[in-house]
Parts: C-alpha cells; sequence; structure tokens
C-alpha cells in the first residue's frame, strides 16, 4: 500500500509531473486500451524515461534489501551488507575496466555483473580451500581481504585513467545512479532480480535454522553447507544485477533489513517481504528526491548515506529489540 | 530403536582424543556420561550425532550406519540440546521450538498448523507455557535450556543427546530439569547426557559411562560402578560414596574429602 503511493507520488514529481489521473490513462493506452489524447511528451516521459526509472528504483531496492537480510541471518550479524563478500568492489573493477577500455555501455554493465559474480565466487573458493577454521568466519575474512584488493585495483585505475573523458564516469559510476536506466536495460535486470528472490523465498525456513549455529543447525537436520551456498548464489546475482544497472548504492542492504527486523520480529519468512517493500519504497523515494531536490542530480550513493546515516543512527540509539 | 558406538575413535580431524568406546543406549532409558574436563564428552557427542567425522569404528542409529544416512534423516532419529547458549536474533521461544520441526519439513515449506501444535506440545511438556511468546534471548539460563529441551521434543527423534543440560543452573532449576529428563524416559525416548555432578547420575540415569585418558573406564549401573575407588580415579580427588536413610529407602550420595582431614 505505502509502495504503491511513493510510487504514484514519484511519478507526479519531476520537470515534466504526471498526476494520477494522466498516469493511469497513458498506462491504459499501453496497455491497448483507447487513445489517452495526452501530449506526447508525457507519454514518453512515462514510458522511457520515469516509468523504467521508478521500476528500477523499486527491483534494485528491493533486491539489495532481500540480500541483506539474508546475508544478516546468514552471517548471523546484524551489521552485515550484501557487500561483505566483495560483490561491489568486483562488480566496480568490471564496470570501470569497461569504462577504462572505453566499452559500450551494454558492455560495462555486463562487466560490472561478471566482476560481482566473480569476486564472490573467488571468495567462496579461497574460503573452501581454507579448512580447519569457522566456515563463516573464513568467508568474511576472504570477503573482506579480497575486498580490499579490489578497491586497490579501483583506485589504481582511477589512477591511470584519462582525467577529462573517463575519470568522470568513473565517479559518476561509483557514487550509484538510476539517470540512465532505460527500458532495455529492466528487460534484463529484472528476470535476474526475480530469479535471485526466488530461491530466498523457498528456502526462508531453513534460512531461519541457519541463523543459529552451524552444527546446532544441522543436528536440526539443515545441510549448513549446501543451504548456504545457495543463499550466497542466489543474493550475488541480485545484488551484481542491482549494481550493473544501477552503480554502487550503499546503505539499504544494510539499514532496511534492520527495521524490517523492528517491524516483524526475526522470523525469515516475515522479514523478507516487509524487507523488499520497505526497501523498494525506501529507494523511490530517495531516487525522486535525487532527481528534484536540486538543478543536478544528486548521486544516490550520496543520498542514501545522507538520509540513511541519521535514521541508522537514531535507530541504534533507540532501539535494541531488533538485535542483542 | 538403539543407539550403539562400536569401538568408535572421534577427534577433532588431526587430533584424535578418545578411542575404543563403545556402549549402547535403549530408547526408554538414560545414560549418563561423566568425565573431567577436557575428557571430550562433547567431542564424542557430536561424533555420535555426525556433526564431526567418525575416525574409526562405526555408530549405529536404528540398526543404520550413521555414515550412510542423510543429515534430515539423523535428525529424525537423534535430536542434539546443546548447553544454553545465547541467540543472535530475538526469535520468540515458540519460534525456537518451532526449529525443531525443520526435518519433517520439506526443503520450501515452512511450519504448518500441525508443526505449530506438536511445538506448542512439547512446550507444554516442559511447563514453559508462560514463556511461548516470550523473547528467547531475554528469558533466563534455565528458562533457555528448557526451550532448547523442548525444540529436541519437537524434533520427535527417539533419541535425545544433552551436553551438560544443567550446567549454569541454580539448584532448584538442576532438580527441576532432572525430573523432566526421568520423565522423557518414561515416555519412551532415550537419552544420553553429560554431566560434572556425580550426584545427578545417582538421581536420574540408569547406566553411566566414565569416560577418562581418552577410553571408558567403566559402564554400568550407577550403584554398581559409581565407587569411592572409581570416582577418586576418575576426578583425580578424593571422594567418599555414602548411603542416607531417605524414607522407606536408602540413596547414595557422593562426598568429596580431603578439604577437611
Amino acid at each position: 500500500m505505502g509502495l504503491c503511493v511513493i510510487v504514484v507520488v514519484a511519478f507526479a514529481i519531476g520537470r515534466y509531473p504526471v498526476p494520477l489521473p494522466d498516469l493511469l490513462r497513458i498506462l491504459w493506452s499501453w496497455a491497448g486500451g483507447a487513445p489517452h489524447g495526452l501530449d506526447a511528451t508525457l507519454e514518453t516521459v512515462v514510458l522511457q524515461i520515469r516509468g523504467p526509472r521508478v521500476i528500477a528504483a523499486v527491483l534494485v531496492g528491493a533486491a539489495l534489501a532481500a540480500a541483506g537480510a539474508a546475508y544478516q541471518n546468514l552471517f548471523r550479524n546484524p551489521l552485515v551488507s550484501p557487500d561483505i563478500l566483495g560483490v561491489s568492489a568486483g562488480a566496480a573493477v568490471g564496470a570501470i575496466l569497461g569504462i577504462f577500455l572505453s566499452l559500450g555501455v551494454v558492455a560495462i554493465q555486463s562487466m560490472a555483473f561478471a566482476g560481482g559474480l566473480a569476486s564472490v565466487g573467488m571468495v567462496y573458493l579461497v574460503a573452501r580451500a581454507v579448512r580447519g577454521h569457522d566456515p563463516l568466519l573464513v568467508l568474511v575474512l576472504a570477503g573482506v581481504v579480497l575486498g580490499a584488493l579490489l578497491s586497490a585495483c579501483v583506485a589504481l585505475m582511477k589512477y591511470l585513467a584519462d582525467p577529462y573523458n573517463q575519470l568522470p564516469a568513473i565517479t559518476y559510476w561509483l557514487l550509484g545512479s538510476l539517470a540512465s536506466t532505460d527500458a532495455r536495460d529492466m528487460w534484463v535486470a529484472a528476470p535476474l532480480l526475480l530469479a535471485g528472490l526466488l530461491p530466498l523465498w523457498l528456502l526462508r525456513w531453513r534460512i531461519n535454522v541457519l541463523s543459529l549455529d552451524d552444527e546446532e543447525a544441522r543436528s536440526l537436520g539443515v545441510s549448513a553447507g549446501r543451504i548456504r551456498l545457495v543463499v550466497i548464489v542466489a543474493a550475488t546475482l541480485m545484488t551484481s544485477a542491482a549494481v550493473a544497472v544501477s552503480g554502487v548504492i550503499g546503505w539499504i542492504g544494510l539499514v532496511i533489513p534492520h527495521f524490517a527486523r523492528l517491524l516483524t520480529g526475526p522470523d525469515f519468512s516475515r522479514l523478507l517481504p516487509v524487507s523488499v517493500l520497505l526497501g523498494a519504497g525506501f529507494l523511490v523515494a530517495v531516487d525522486t528526491l535525487a532527481r528534484s531536490i536540486a538543478n543536478i542530480e544528486v548521486p544516490l550513493g550520496v543520498l542514501t548515506a545522507f538520509v540513511g546515516t541519521p535514521l541508522f543512527l537514531w535507530q541504534l540509539a533507540t532501539a535494541r529489540r531488533g538485535w542483542q | 530403536m538403539k543407539l550403539e558406538a562400536q569401538s568408535l575413535a572421534y577427534g577433532y580431524p588431526g587430533r584424535r582424543i578418545g578411542s575404543d568406546v563403545s556402549f549402547s543406549l535403549n530408547a526408554g532409558e538414560v545414560l549418563c556420561l561423566l568425565g573431567p574436563n577436557g575428557s571430550g564428552k562433547t567431542t564424542l557427542f557430536k561424533t555420535l550425532l555426525g556433526l564431526l567425522p567418525i575416525q574409526d569404528g562405526t555408530v549405529m542409529l536404528d540398526d543404520r550406519d550413521l555414515q550412510r544416512l542423510e543429515r534430515d534423516e539423523i535428525a529424525r532419529l537423534v535430536s542434539y540440546v546443546p548447553q544454553a547458549h545465547g541467540a543472535f536474533f530475538p526469535y520468540t521461544v515458540r519460534e525456537v521450538v518451532l526449529m525443531g520441526r525443520t526435518a519433517h519439513l520439506g526443503l520450501f515449506a515452512a511450519p504448518s498448523a500441525r508443526d505449530h501444535g506438536v511445538a506448542l506440545n512439547a512446550i507444554r511438556r516442559m511447563g514453559i507455557e508462560h514463556l511461548a511468546d516470550s523473547t528467547y534471548t531475554r528469558i533466563s539460563g534455565g528458562e533457555r535450556q528448557l526451550t532448547l529441551i523442548a525444540r529436541a521434543l519437537a524434533q520427535e527423534a527417539r533419541m535425545v543427546v544433552m551436553d551438560e543440560p544443567t550446567a549454569n543452573l541454580d539448584f532448584g532449576n538442576q532438580v527441576r530439569v532432572l525430573e523432566r529428563i526421568r520423565k522423557l524416559a518414561a515416555d519412551g525416548i532415550g537419552v544420553l547426557l553429560s554431566t560434572h555432578d556425580p550426584d545427578h547420575a545417582f538421581l536420574c540415569a540408569d547406566r553411566v559411562a566414565m569416560l577418562h585418558n581418552g577410553g571408558l573406564l567403566a559402564c554400568g549401573m550407577p550403584d554398581i560402578v559409581m565407587t569411592s575407588a572409581q570416582l577418586q580415579q576418575l576426578y583425580g580427588v578424593e571422594v567418599l560414596v555414602t548411603e542416607v536413610a531417605l524414607g522407606q529407602g536408602k540413596r547414595r550420595v557422593c562426598l568429596p574429602l580431603g578439604m577437611h582431614r
């Protein structure tokens, strides 16, 4: 319900405001109904520009929040974000390499997606190779170390990049934005995002049990290692697809599951849908702010941090129910 | 239904802790494992549950080889009550107990109304209905222990392995937990538990196994096996096992000596 209101408001706000009746008429004619008889510019705004952008915000926000919620359960730590295994750093390296080599938009997005998958894959293989320690701890350590290495690669490429053409593009990408999203992006990204969401929903009860000790979860009949792999693959697929579309957007995966947990308690079967709705609503709202509060676009990664940090601190100070 | 270890060797990968351990536990029986700190009680339990790889020998569950069973099959045959601990997220007692149903659920399923019923029944059997909607992270150690036992009951396995169920409990709660354990055995469940207090073995055990220096020192009925000499060897302090009159009968108790001689 709240999400619908936010989406309608998001359509209404902007250089070409689209009030609800006009929006419905345009959508109706697009779906094959009677011609809307409105300005053609308005139709372009709805179908080509603002529509894909709002849908992208819904999907990216939902994906990041869902991946964050799953990871917080998986790693038994409420301070974990979907980045913990290096997915954003890997995607950044992929995308920046694409920009560095002056590739096209589609190629850059594909490289970001592949980079995210590759870095998490590497972290997982490294963690598998190291035996005799707590598997979760090794996984996190490998993720942090590899993430640091990839950040160094990003820094190196920024240093070497052409400061007039490439560097601004790199910086812009790293700050995250939905401004250049078009309908075609969504046809590619949406199935990937939904494909990641599905296993998380199906395995919701096992993911609950995984938040216990590994040995305890196994004594309850859960093949902890296998379920963990599936969750990591699903979350990585979603996060990589999201980052490829929008660039690096922090905070959502960390903060939104917290708020959701305050509303629903820790049971993942309720936590997941609520996280998805809150994440989608939050990103649509922030993205609407990003394109309307100033004459220029405010980068999303910057704005989510500006909005997210005070929210997070406020929550940290007032509520301790979500985690102990 | 029977849990049987045959010349079992156990330990962590690369480090053997005990070997040549053989015993069996029948449904409806309480077997109490005694042993000093570091004698490997928890390691032995984890090996029996298939959580650690068997180093040598076999474990048979219901006449089936443990190593050939899937995780959920093991979980339907034997449940585990770890030492009471904190949880990472504030689940309610009801949700924690419901997790015991996992081995009976399909991979993609969430607990059904029937599972909720089984969980509630387990909560009632432990006498903690009033806590059902409390937060697990906010109840006392004794209440958590009862919750974990309820979770094991919800698992509906015929064998329960309990790792020091009385650790960290006050005197009254220790007795209460031991009474519940006796009741479980009366209901036909086989209970294997470890404890640091030999008197607990006198109170609730049908048989006692003593783990010492990586092997079984003795295994048998408490009144026969738990002599002053045996306990002295097990713990390395002077111990007197004596009888006190109690109404019509007598009961054995264990007194540490040495301090006031």
